[in-house]
């Protein structure tokens, strides 16, 4: 293709995504490496309904005029990527100093918000990740061996999970996990123990975040590889039949392999989904228990009063880090392909 | 203290008379647009001053939405800034101030603040910053009929008792989790800390400064009663907020209750509930440590503000709109939504617990600049104490770490 | 569970339907269950007390004095005015879905046909602003957007939704273009085809399964969506999900959780029209490719 046809085919999509996630990642990352003014605090008299008290308050006009000097806030560099919010250098190394076992250091690193959050991230995603896969592919092979009349109806009810909104489909499975809700309370008579609870431990809770990430979740990787079956070319696999192939080879030698680029794409974008696990968190009141990189972001822009832009940016850029790392064994993938292609 | 409590019960019974007054709207055609959250009350207040100065505004838009705190600041910063009034609550209203987008209102009530009572001005160093309409505070809630039948005498009124009673009722064999309070991680857990370090009369600042201080004798003691508390409360409690707690209270599944005033209403009305359940639930002040002492307790309200980067007459127009809401009829007609603040008000069963932990001498949620950085790190590292993972010193002390990181980052400390 | 894909060899065509048969159930379940709960009251269908109730609708005869009772519908529909909501997600959505697909397509192809080095980095490039979470993104428009006097409309969001899901998009086509041979536009191109002629005559009559899978995922995408929508519309302009929120969010009071209820059910209706009407379209579309080989 030649690069005329190709800037005029891809202008509108890039132009798109320039303006409206690239110059904000810039932004954002120039952000993270700043923090805010100092706060001129003067003690004021606070009075209300309930009465007057001492207290402080901004002083506007000396944080203006600071404010105006530096419009972005004081320049930290990369203290914000260090500090105990995120990578937590100093309480890391002090931790290894005082260790007394690989486990009180490792107790007392989770203890601290970012790996705790980035232990739990990377639990779901290696375990949610190949069971998606895997899962998919083997209904969407099953879902094709169908009669023609079932695979309508099958294709419509798979795709119920990915229908019924996030946000109130984990609620309702809230309520059904609860202790007196159907989920709960039919665990509780099968084990036998009535003080179970999917809330309470943190095990339980792991294993229930995991439970709706690939019930969530399928519907994408089922319809993409089913889909994808729909091109498998039909020749070669009579070819391969007409050789002696059994069904579990023509599987293996014929269609997985022309669906290795789909397998790739659904891998990149459930890594990338999963390292950014957020809404069954919240859905489901699980923050006592799983924290995750995407929470914290939300914690320091939603819930500290004034949002702390600073650290929200520094732990996103990080989590786009993170996600680059995870998936360069399949970029690598990726690149020998293209590179094969192009010559 | 004793003018507190006067003023409270004097707004609250209605005994401030100022009389009735006709609605008087500020300047014509101008454009008048609030910001609100999606509370019945907040609805009932707009809805009054739209119908009562909608007519000579050349705009009158409301944008009621649960995300009006996390698009507020943005909104109000450019100049017209999209809306002219923020209804806001204590932490809201210093959200606002710590950027200034707020004008103080002292002229604009000495025009048209003729009907709003004194003590309803909320103010700073004498600057009028909102004007509050309603209270609200979490406090007790009790099952007499479970009581009397654990053989439990009259009604909580400190945490001993409580805890007595707790442990009657489970002996009883009556509740095995007798207790709910809101005590899901994050803003709720924070709360729930707060609410009983006032009462053991904990600072959470050094004063004048930003420098932390809840890792105390005072912050110890209160997590030692928060552990307490929750041996009788659902193994869940970690995911319980107000929607749950009610839940729980409404099903019957539960005989002693910290929960917010604002549920009482919808916890004593016939929907929902059992006739066993509502005819025997009374609502009665927050706890306290001694017989008499401080209620654990933080005393809220919801009142409007004007914004800074809209023109005067817009900011009169509005302030205008929104006081001539604040009549006795308003309030008659929305008596049980709220606990009112003004005048027409009738305080029913519902309110009687907000009233008397008022009276009791409950102190406001700290109106500082910092404290949103403070609650929420409460909020993030007290869950680890309780589940029983680390000591309540160790909490304490992630707590000020996790403050001092997110203080440094704000600009409140070096 | 997960081992039987493995097995499938051993266990042969039974384990694959047993599967198939297990996941429809699994997924299916809290969807009629949600429908059922619909026309309960809440003390019924989030029963705290006994999850029985929400079959039998114990609280639901008490209140109302039938097992069944529409009031949630009632609610959200004529009281809240849910009807003004989904004629917004009706907008938002036609919109991003067309938008999407048009642009993307026209990327996706040139990626997929383009041997050259930028273009891999483009396709990198895509990886990584995907991976910005999207809170951040939103939190750095509402200055902007707020400033500019563009806050609160539709067209906004929709170009933000485009915007943020064009990742997606571009990866998913691309992934399909690869699977359509080379030989098939060259070959046009070769007979005197323009490369959008090529495009135009040769790849698009081939495209639909890609095409509308895609499209299937950018309409739940934009349909489902909560942050961007939450925060970037007004009041007058909300579309369904921040709608069914705000009816259960912080204001909770009695018996509005249910408008949430029904209104997730009525939400999820014209859905489950649509696709059963284009369920011919869109099985169709899918197994077209197989044709062409």
């Amino acid at each position: 293709m030649k690069h005329r046809t190709f800037f005029w085919f891809i202008l509108p999509t890039l132009s798109a995504m320039i303006l409206f996630i690239f110059l904000p990642i810039i932004s954002v990352f120039i952000q993270s490496l700043h923090i805010g003014h100092e706060q001129v605090l003067v003690v004021s008299e606070s009075c209300g309904p309930f009465g007057c008290n001492e207290t402080v308050a901004v002083d506007l006009e000396a944080t203006e005029k600071l404010r105006q000097e530096a419009p972005l806030g004081q320049f930290n560099g990369l203290a914000t990527y260090f500090n105990r919010s995120h990578l937590a250098s100093v309480e890391v190394a002090e931790a290894w100093r005082t260790r007394q076992s690989f486990g009180s250091f490792f107790s007392e690193i989770t203890n601290l918000p970012f790996y705790r959050a980035l232990f739990f991230t990377a639990t779901y995603t290696a375990i949610v990740t190949p069971l998606v896969i895997v899962l998919g592919l083997a209904i969407a092979v099953g879902v094709n061996n169908l009669h023609r009349l079932l695979k309508g109806p099958s294709i419509f009810v798979s795709l119920l999970p990915f229908l019924v909104t996030p946000l109130v489909g984990s609620l309702i499975l809230f309520w059904m996990v609860d202790t007196d809700g159907i989920l709960g309370a039919s665990l509780q008579t099968l084990f036998d123990d009535p003080s179970l609870s999917l809330k309470a431990s943190t095990a339980l809770t792991w294993t229930m975040l995991i439970v709706y990430g690939v019930w969530h979740t399928l519907p994408f990787s089922f319809i993409t590889f089913y889909a994808g079956l729909q091109t498998v070319p039909t020749d070669t696999l009579e070819a391969a039949q007409v050789d002696g192939a059994t069904k579990w080879q023509r599987m293996m030698y014929v269609v997985v392999p022309h669906l290795i680029p789909l397998v790739s794409f659904v891998t990149l974008m459930l890594l990338m989904d999963n390292f950014r696990v957020f809404e069954p968190i919240v859905s489901f009141s699980a923050e006592a228990h799983a924290t995750s990189l995407s929470w914290i972001i939300y914690n320091d822009l939603r819930e500290s009063g004034n949002p702390l832009y600073g650290s929200a940016g520094a732990t996103s850029i990080m989590t786009i880090i993170g996600v680059c790392i995870l998936l360069m064994p399949v970029l690598i993938r990726i690149w020998r392909d293209f590179n094969r292609k192009a010559h | 203290m004793s003018l507190r409590n006067l003023t409270l019960t004097g707004a609250l019974l209605g005994l401030m008379s100022t009389g009735a007054h006709a609605a008087t709207c500020g300047p014509d055609g101008q454009s008048i647009r609030i910001l609100a959250s999606d509370f019945p009350a907040i609805h009932a207040v707009a809805d009054a001053a739209e119908a009562a100065c909608a007519g000579g505004a050349s705009e009158f838009t409301r944008n009621h939405t649960t995300e009006a705190r996390q698009i507020m600041n943005a909104a109000l910063t450019p100049n017209p800034s999209e809306y002219t009034s923020v209804i806001v609550a204590n932490s809201t209203l210093t959200q606002l101030m710590n950027d200034g987008l707020v004008r103080p209102l002292n002229d604009l009530v000495d025009k048209y603040g003729e009907n709003i009572p004194e003590n309803l001005l909320i103010s700073m160093n004498g600057n009028v910053m909102a004007v509050a309409f309603m209270a609200n505070a979490q406090h007790m809630f009790s099952r007499t009929d479970i009581l009397e039948q654990a053989g439990v005498e009259g009604i909580p009124a400190t945490f001993d008792e409580l805890l007595s009673a707790a442990e009657k009722i489970r002996a009883a064999g009556i509740m095995e989790h007798p207790l709910v309070m809101n005590m899901k991680s994050g803003w709720n857990i924070g709360e729930s800390f707060n609410l009983i370090f006032m009462a053991n009369d904990g600072e959470f600042f050094e004063p004048g400064t930003a420098m932390p201080t809840v890792n105390s004798e005072a912050g110890i003691a209160t997590l030692n009663t928060l552990k307490a508390l929750v041996e009788y409360a659902n193994p869940d409690y970690l995911t319980h907020a107000s929607n749950e707690t009610q839940a729980l209270w409404e099903a019957g599944k539960a005989a002693l209750g910290i929960m917010w005033g604002s549920r009482g209403a919808a916890i004593l009305d016939d929907e929902g509930s059992t006739e066993e359940v509502t005819s025997n639930t009374v609502l009665s002040a927050a706890p306290s440590n001694e017989p008499g002492g401080t209620p654990a307790a933080t005393l809220w309200w919801d009142g409007f503000t004007i914004a800074s980067n809209v023109s005067d007459e817009e900011a009169e127009a509005t302030f205008a709109a929104l006081a001539s809401a604040l009549t006795p009829e308003m309030v008659a007609a929305n008596n049980d939504d709220a606990v009112w603040l003004l005048d027409g008000f009738t305080p029913g069963a519902a309110a009687a617990g907000v009233s008397a932990t008022a009276q009791a001498g409950a102190k406001p949620y700290p109106m500082l600049p910092q404290i949103g950085l403070i609650h929420n790190a409460l909020g993030a590292e007290l869950s680890d104490f309780l589940k029983g993972d680390e000591s309540a010193e160790q909490a304490l002390a992630d707590v000020e770490a996790a403050y001092m990181t997110a203080a440094k980052e704000a600009g409140f400390v070096k | 569970m997960a081992t039987k894909a493995d097995t499938r060899l051993t266990v042969g065509k039974t384990i694959s339907y047993a599967l198939v048969a297990l996941w429809l159930i699994i997924a299916a379940f809290p969807f009629f269950w949600t429908f059922w709960g619909s026309f309960k009251v809440q003390a019924d269908f989030l029963s705290k007390a006994d999850w029985m109730n929400a079959l039998t609708g114990a609280n639901t005869i008490e209140q109302t004095g039938s097992a069944f009772t529409g009031a949630g519908y009632h609610g959200a529909w004529v009281l809240e005015g849910f009807w003004q909501n989904a004629l917004n997600t009706g907008v938002v959505v036609f919109s991003v879905v067309v938008i999407s697909l048009t642009i993307g397509t026209l990327g996706g192809y040139a990626l997929a046909r383009s041997g050259f080095r930028y273009a891999f980095w483009i396709l990198m490039a895509a990886l990584v602003f995907r991976a910005m979470p999207h809170i951040t993104l939103v939190s750095g428009y509402m200055l902007p957007f707020f400033e500019w006097n563009i806050w609160g409309l539709l067209p906004t969001t929709i170009i933000v939704l485009v915007a943020i899901n064009q990742p997606f998009t571009l990866w998913m086509l691309h992934s399909f273009f690869l699977n359509i041979p080379k030989d098939l536009d060259e070959s046009a191109m070769v007979d005197g085809c323009t490369r959008f002629q090529a495009f135009r005559h040769v790849i698009v009559p081939v495209m639909w399964p890609g095409v509308i899978t895609t499209g299937l995922f950018s309409f739940l995408l934009a349909y489902n969506d909560f942050t961007v929508t939450a925060m970037l519309l007004s009041d007058e302009n909300e579309t369904i999900i921040p709608a069914i929120n705000s009816f259960m969010g912080t204001t909770q009071v009695e018996g509005k959780i249910m408008y949430a209820v029904a209104a997730v059910v009525s939400a999820t209706a014209p859905l489950f029209v649509l696709i059963l009407f284009f369920q011919r379209q869109i099985v169709s579309g899918l197994t077209a490719g197989a044709v062409k080989g």
